[in-house]
């Protein structure tokens, strides 16, 4: 029998993240590394804690290994509770045959049985590939005090962008009376940010109606939401203010990163207040060497560098050489840019080697063509032979062999 | 695994009046080093990686900050169902503290007694390596010997509190025992730290209390070098030991030598520490940072040359840092220039300070202090 829970919290985070390519060939998108220290999923699991949610059961499904290591028995987000905590989730077989999850609501909607556990009043939603510092718990006061049977949280975007995001058409007491997916012309600039919190009673009843329905896709966009505000139910637009980006492409978990760098950080992760708890690796201090240049770079544990950053991010046990320069780059853990390599608007994933005199990435200045122009990528573990050039755009999966000049 | 077959204890106070400035306020174990550390890391972090899940850390006073460093003993993996850290205060004799490593183990003798581990490792917080204790008590098994002494044979160190020398024969057993400082030559000197079978250091302890002999090094060791079987291991790797200001300067600026850097925080035998959740370190446009160590949550906007800042270290515009230590979350603003500085923890210096100190005398500004 476990203590009742007023509020828990599910993040969906099975999904493959086909659009960050090699970034997660091994890993699931939640896992990948962001902002010098920390991974994707870190933002959504320390939002909880600090908003006083302890119970969040994480749905894996895609290369789920490193998220699950990561999230061991989480302690690092004090989730190490006695009754609540975190719990990987993935799918499992059952008496009447197995299913991998066909969607976010079916994912949901297989894992009635651990909801119930805590009989909770109201179910957080969360997916795991934004960036944001959010209090849930504002946002379930609104819930309450809406008397909603759903609350979406809504992100002011740009009125020229909103066309490439899920509009949510609100009266003026807050009450939503239309989903407008990706509109052509849009009525409003309220963006669905892909957080939901529902009164546990009515998103049961609406994932068995889903479920019982073959011709649902099993979604909580497509399906679930429409279905609900069809049949009449209250559901509201929470207007979220602050930072928030969705990381799901190569070019905005680079935009997202580099942000960071600015002085005035919206996101500011520093706040004590609201801190973005990690699992720390267990490293020393970095070091600066005698010609090292550091400018406007965020530098972790366990680097050492020798060369020169330029508006960049090292990750955990980072070695740049001497003579290396490394200009609007993110380093992820444990790569090495050897001597004299140079690094530019490029993302190099976990333990990659950029070999001596290599050069990686372009700057937008240098193309003939400004359309060819984008971030390269150098996947994980790769090697970059000493002297190779790799072009803007590359998606690198395979060492690159020396080049003798 | 042999490991789970010993007990650590460590000694958090000894050598407290050879660092007086920073151990006014705390034990020698919780004394920060090297940007992120207590003293007390190297000691624990080595028995863990050796094995042992049984650690003893026996206190005398003001422990308040070692406690709130060591917490549960979940940073080293020591918060266990069974076995795990044990914090030992003084114990026994009314209201009697200490004043000895005899009467410091006489004091935890029914903890000793509980223990059902069969050797025991004997560390203080001054010696600063990185020492795997497996291969200590190998040697220890190896030699059949009563006591193993963990020594280095290397120019011994000037201000050592316990300056204790080893004569040994070609097997490295010990032939005699010598108490004097050899400054400045080369010499097998003892890094204070033993291992012994449980009951032996029991039995002997009981007998020296019975005695009145309160000596550990004239009472035990030498004495019992001829009645005894004392042997030496000898450590090869890099040992920092701190024994004054001075030395505890030159320790932490010793960490920039990349070597020693390696040797210290070897990653197959890392060095755990309490976590502080810190964002990582922001160099900002302009700032100018060479040979230095820096742990995480400093911003630098100034230059930075020889330093050691420890986490969250604000160093301003136009300030310059030379050959300084500045332990956690000291501010320093705009235009301020140190030189040969200690800070301790949380000192704000505000805009257009200039403090020189001199590699032999750097100037030590206590907690919380305002400049």
């Amino acid at each position: 029998m476990y203590p009742k829970q007023e509020c828990i919290a599910m993040l969906l985070a099975g999904g493959q993240g086909s659009r960050l390519y090699a970034l997660t060939k091994r890993i699931a998108k939640p896992a990948v590394p962001f902002g010098g220290k920390y991974r994707i999923i870190d933002f959504p699991l320390s939002n909880c804690v600090n908003s006083g949610i302890d119970t969040v059961g994480v749905l894996t499904q895609y290369q789920p290994l490193v998220l699950n290591d990561y999230l061991g028995n989480g302690q690092p987000w004090d989730l190490d509770t006695m009754y609540g905590g975190v719990h990987a989730l993935p799918p499992y077989q059952g008496t009447h045959g197995a299913d991998w999850y066909k969607g976010t609501a079916n994912a949901i909607y297989q894992n009635i049985p651990f909801i119930e556990r805590y009989n909770p009043d109201y179910v957080v939603i969360l997916s795991g590939d934004h960036i944001y510092k959010m209090d849930y718990s504002e946002m379930l006061a609104f819930h309450k005090s809406h008397k909603a049977a759903c609350t979406i949280a809504a992100y002011q975007v740009p009125m020229e962008e909103a066309s490439r995001f899920g509009i949510l058409n609100c009266r003026e007491d807050g009450s939503i009376y239309e989903f407008d997916e990706k509109p052509k012309v849009p009525k409003s600039n309220n963006a669905s940010m892909g957080i939901y919190i529902f009164s546990w009673d009515k998103l049961r009843k609406y994932l068995e109606m889903d479920e019982a329905n073959p011709e649902s896709s099993n979604d909580f966009g497509k399906d679930v939401l429409p279905a609900m505000l069809n049949a009449g139910e209250k559901m509201v637009a929470w207007k979220f203010e602050g930072y928030w980006k969705d990381v799901g492409t190569i070019d905005s978990l680079w935009e997202a990163n580099m942000d960071l760098l600015d002085p005035n950080d919206p996101l500011d992760m520093s706040d004590p207040s609201w801190r973005i708890f990690t699992r720390n690796p267990i490293m020393p201090p970095h070091y600066v060497g005698k010609n090292a240049d550091c400018q406007n770079s965020l530098v972790t544990e366990g680097c050492i560098v020798n060369g020169k950053l330029e508006f960049s991010i090292l990750f955990e046990g980072v070695q740049v050489e001497t003579g290396a320069k490394v200009t609007e780059s993110i380093i992820m853990p444990g790569a090495k840019v050897m001597e004299g390599a140079v690094v530019q608007f490029a993302i190099v994933a976990e333990n990659a080697v950029i070999g001596p005199g290599a050069v990686v990435g372009e700057r937008p200045e240098q193309m003939e063509n400004r359309d060819d122009w984008g971030i390269a990528v150098i996947g994980g573990g790769v090697k970059v032979g000493a002297n190779a050039v790799v072009k803007a755009k590359a998606m690198v999966e395979e060492d690159i062999p020396e080049v003798t000049k | 695994m042999r490991g789970n077959n010993v007990v650590g204890i460590i000694f958090s106070n000894m050598h407290d009046d050879t660092m007086q400035q920073v151990t006014n306020i705390r034990t020698f174990g919780s004394v920060p080093f090297g940007g992120r550390y207590r003293t007390i890391d190297f000691p624990l972090s080595n028995m863990v990686n050796s094995g042992v899940n049984k650690v003893g850390v026996i206190t005398k006073s003001n422990y308040q900050s070692l406690m709130d460093h060591l917490g549960s003993g979940k940073a080293w993996d020591l918060s266990r169902k069974s076995e795990g850290l044990f914090i030992l205060p003084p114990f026994g004799n009314g209201n009697q503290m200490y004043n000895n490593r005899i009467e410091a183990l006489d004091g935890i003798s029914s903890f000793l007694k509980n223990c059902k581990e069969e050797f025991v490792i004997l560390a203080d917080c001054d010696m600063i390596c990185n020492l795997d204790f497996k291969k200590v008590l190998d040697s220890h098994l190896d030699t059949n010997a009563d006591i193993t002494i963990v020594y280095k044979n290397s120019e011994m160190p000037a201000d050592l509190s316990e300056p204790v020398v080893l004569e040994l024969n070609g097997q490295d057993k010990v032939t005699d025992i010598v108490v004097g400082s050899k400054k400045g030559e080369k010499a097998t000197w003892s890094m204070g730290i033993y291992v012994m079978r449980k009951a032996f250091l029991q039995k002997t302890i009981a007998e020296a209390v019975s005695r009145n002999r309160s000596n550990f090094v004239r009472d035990i060791l030498q004495r019992g070098v001829l009645e005894n079987k004392i042997y030496g291991y000898r450590f090869e790797g890099y040992v920092g030991t701190l024994d004054s200001m001075q030395s505890y300067f030159k320790v932490n600026m010793d960490l920039m030598n990349m070597e020693v850097l390696k040797d210290l925080f070897n990653p197959m035998r890392p060095i755990y520490t309490k976590e502080r959740d810190e964002m990582p370190t922001r160099y900002g446009l302009g700032s100018v940072v060479t040979n230095s160590i820096i742990a995480d949550g400093c911003v630098i906007e100034g230059e930075v040359e020889n330093c050691v800042l420890f986490r969250g270290v604000h160093v301003g515009k136009g300030s310059k840092l030379a050959n300084c230590i500045i332990m956690q979350d000291t501010v320093i603003g705009e235009n301020t220039v140190l030189t040969y500085l200690v800070s301790d923890k949380d000192v704000t210096f505000s805009d257009g300070k200039a403090m020189i100190g001199t590699e032999s005398y750097p100037i030590y500004v206590s907690k919380g202090s305002v400049v």
